[in-house]
């Protein structure tokens, strides 16, 4: 196991030293000049290749790129083009609250998904089944954006319950990520019912039944632990893209996260920021992955040994 | 001898979009204290919707139970409760399925599904319960039982899975074993030596065991009687020894000349001409008139009763029902199903 894991990990590298060399190459295929960007509009043309000189940006892209990872390699994202503060500080105040906001989403949506997934299976074709159906598909149509503005002008301004953006306090955290987690949770409750009533069907649980063991012991014990590889993957995945931040989420509550960093940086064609922040989304969603591979491992022994 | 199990008239059909199409049409037999006692008969004739109607064990599918009793130690099955049925479920009446490999959990380890039905049913606590797995699966036979407790049921072979099938089923010392084609899935030599263990288990702890195969062969060598099935109904029933010397029913006699025998040359296996007829279309009469080199007017017009004979023999057949005028016919009821 734990061998397979290192594996793992050194197999990674190469992968991401192509990620990173494709973003940054595609990066500064994006048309738009950042130093003309940055000298302003009045800016001579000398003035701005001074600072193109300034910036390194004149050499050739191969060149900038090995600049750019060797100075990766000692933990130097660079700094923001726009606000000349180091790229690692930016990140440090944007990742915390986009890791809290996807874990927040992710946990309840799991946490729900399966219990109204498992409950549907239970009762298939009776009245729980369909409220799981009906609650799952609302969550897979309604866009999160619209969820989002409708809680703000309900729990935020009707009510005043919860803040309409901003994170101040934990309240701030309610909204965004019962807008963010409300898809994912009703593609768990839907994958959860269709596995889980897939593995009621087979041999081993007539085996247990024949043992006298009860409803419970059956779902719970039995038949959830192998549904819950199906579950895994897509929870997985969901995971892998909330934590690139969600730009639409995060703009509707004014939520400094990631997502919006990225947003931001776009417009201002602000390169480090932008390519050390793909890079960071690559890289997250490729340990989300390796992790998810890992759990495989703990629900499917079949998986642990090659 | 007391009867142990007891099947009377039993009706189970599959329901599927307003068709209801019943597949066991009428069984009954009984089987003793510490007999072993075979059914037979060819695929789809409904042998495993008898066992798994005795376990009451149809949930998850479309089968119900529409008439009929299942009687052990005198009381009706078919009448407890669901809980009251777990508790005789895996404990004083237990089974083994078909196919090893995907009758075990492929995601628990061995040791934790066998561990369940003893905690359940012995009430032990979980590491007498471990002592206990561990001993019964050296009783059948498997070797470092300790480890294969940690391991999965794919790091095993199919004969060794059945070996634990059969532990988990032997665990709690059940007075019925079905074993529903417990060797079909094996090779031969592991065939052998689960039946040798399954007559074992006779031997050491008198288990009544019902074995549902439809390999004739298996029934001679284990079982003391065999019940013969044909599209739903027993057509014959009768001691191992004696309805292989001297079949009654044509069904049986072309089973048992269909069977391979070994050191005869034969150019060609016999096979029984025609096919089964379908559960949803049966036709009047007699099931097995269509494929029966005997047939007379009257085996498609009518069909036959189960007639016990004074020589303790069953069956149900046109040819022997005129002269056993003054036989007891065993379930009347059976002709009226449809
Ligand atoms: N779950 C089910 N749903 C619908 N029909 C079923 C189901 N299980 C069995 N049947 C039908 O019931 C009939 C009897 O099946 P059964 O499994 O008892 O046969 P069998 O004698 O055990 O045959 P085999 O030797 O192939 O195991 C068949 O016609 C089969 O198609
Ligand atoms: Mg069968």
């Amino acid at each position: 196991m734990g061998r397979y894991i290192i594996k793992r990990i050194i197999g990674l590298i190469p992968l991401l030293l192509a990620v990173s060399f494709l973003i940054f190459i595609f990066i500064h295929l994006i048309p738009g000049d950042p130093a003309r960007l940055m000298a302003g509009k009045d800016a001579t043309n000398d003035e701005v290749e001074a600072l193109r000189t300034y910036l390194g940006l004149d050499k050739p892209i191969l060149e900038q790129y090995f600049i750019y990872m060797k100075e990766l390699f000692q933990g130097d994202l660079g700094h923001s083009l726009r606000s000349n503060a180091p790229v690692t500080q930016l990140f440090g105040e944007r990742f915390l609250p986009s890791l809290q906001l996807s874990i927040l989403s992710i946990g309840w949506a799991m946490l729900i998904g399966i219990l109204l997934g498992v409950i549907s299976a239970v009762f298939r074709g009776r009245w729980p089944d369909y409220f799981g159906t009906i609650t799952a598909i609302s969550g897979i149509s309604v866009p999160n954006f619209w969820l989002g503005l409708v809680m703000i002008q309900l729990f935020a301004v009707q009510f005043n319950i919860f803040p309409a953006g901003g994170i101040e306090t934990w309240k701030g955290y309610v909204l965004p990520s019962f807008a963010l987690g409300a898809g994912i949770m009703a593609m768990i409750t839907r994958f959860t019912r269709s596995s889980l009533v897939q593995t009621l069907q087979e041999d081993f649980i007539r085996t247990a039944r024949s043992r006298g063991l009860g409803e419970r012991a059956i779902i719970f014990g039995h038949a959830l632990k192998k549904s819950m590889i199906t579950v895994l993957t897509i929870a997985g995945l969901q995971f892998g893209f909330l934590l690139g931040g969600s730009i639409v989420v995060e703009t509707v509550f004014s939520f400094p996260g990631m997502g919006r960093l990225l947003i931001d940086s776009i417009q201002f064609r602000d390169y480090p920021v932008v390519q050390s922040l793909l890079l960071i989304f690559s890289l997250e969603f490729i340990l989300v992955n390796l992790i998810v591979d890992i759990l495989y491992g703990f629900f499917n022994p079949k998986i642990r040994y090659n | 001898m007391t009867g142990l199990l007891e099947v009377n008239n039993l009706k189970t059909a599959f329901i599927s979009d307003d068709k209801t199409t019943q597949v066991v049409r009428g069984v009954s037999f009984a089987v003793n204290k510490g007999e072993i006692v075979g059914i037979v008969g060819e695929s789809g004739c409904g042998k495993s919707v008898t066992s798994l109607s005795i376990m009451r064990l149809l949930k998850g599918t479309s089968g119900t139970i529409q008439d009929g009793e299942v009687r052990f130690h005198d009381q009706n099955l078919l009448d407890l409760s669901e809980q009251k049925m777990r508790k005789i479920r895996g404990n004083s009446m237990s089974m083994i399925f078909q196919d090893p490999m995907t009758s075990l959990n492929p995601v628990l380890k061995i040791g934790r599904q066998l561990m369940q039905g003893i905690m359940l049913h012995l009430k032990y606590p979980k590491e007498k319960a471990r002592k206990y797995a561990v001993s019964m699966l050296e009783s059948v036979g498997i070797p470092r039982a300790e480890s294969i407790m940690n391991e999965y049921p794919h790091q095993l072979s199919g004969g060794m899975n059945q070996r634990v099938m059969i532990a988990m089923a032997m665990s709690c010392n059940p007075e019925l074993l079905i074993a529903d084609e417990p060797t079909t899935a094996l090779d031969v030599t592991i065939q052998a030596q689960i039946l040798e263990l399954m007559k074992e288990l006779r031997e050491k702890q008198n288990t009544t065991i019902l074995m549902i195969t439809h390999d004739l062969g298996v029934v001679s060598e284990v079982c003391d009687r065999v019940i013969v099935m044909y599209a739903g109904r027993v057509v014959e029933e009768g001691k191992t020894a004696e309805v292989f010397e001297n079949p009654k029913h044509p069904y049986t006699e072309g089973l048992i000349k269909s069977m391979p025998k070994i050191g005869q040359k034969q150019s060609r296996l016999y096979a029984i001409p025609g096919q089964v007829p379908d559960p949803a279309n049966m036709p009047k009469g007699c099931k097995f008139a269509a494929r029966c080199p005997h047939v007379m007017d009257i085996c498609t017009e009518k069909e036959p009763d189960l007639i016990k004979d004074e020589e303790g023999r069953k069956h149900r057949c046109w040819l022997y029902q005129g002269e056993y005028e003054g036989g007891e016919k065993v379930d009347v009821k059976s002709s009226t199903g449809n």
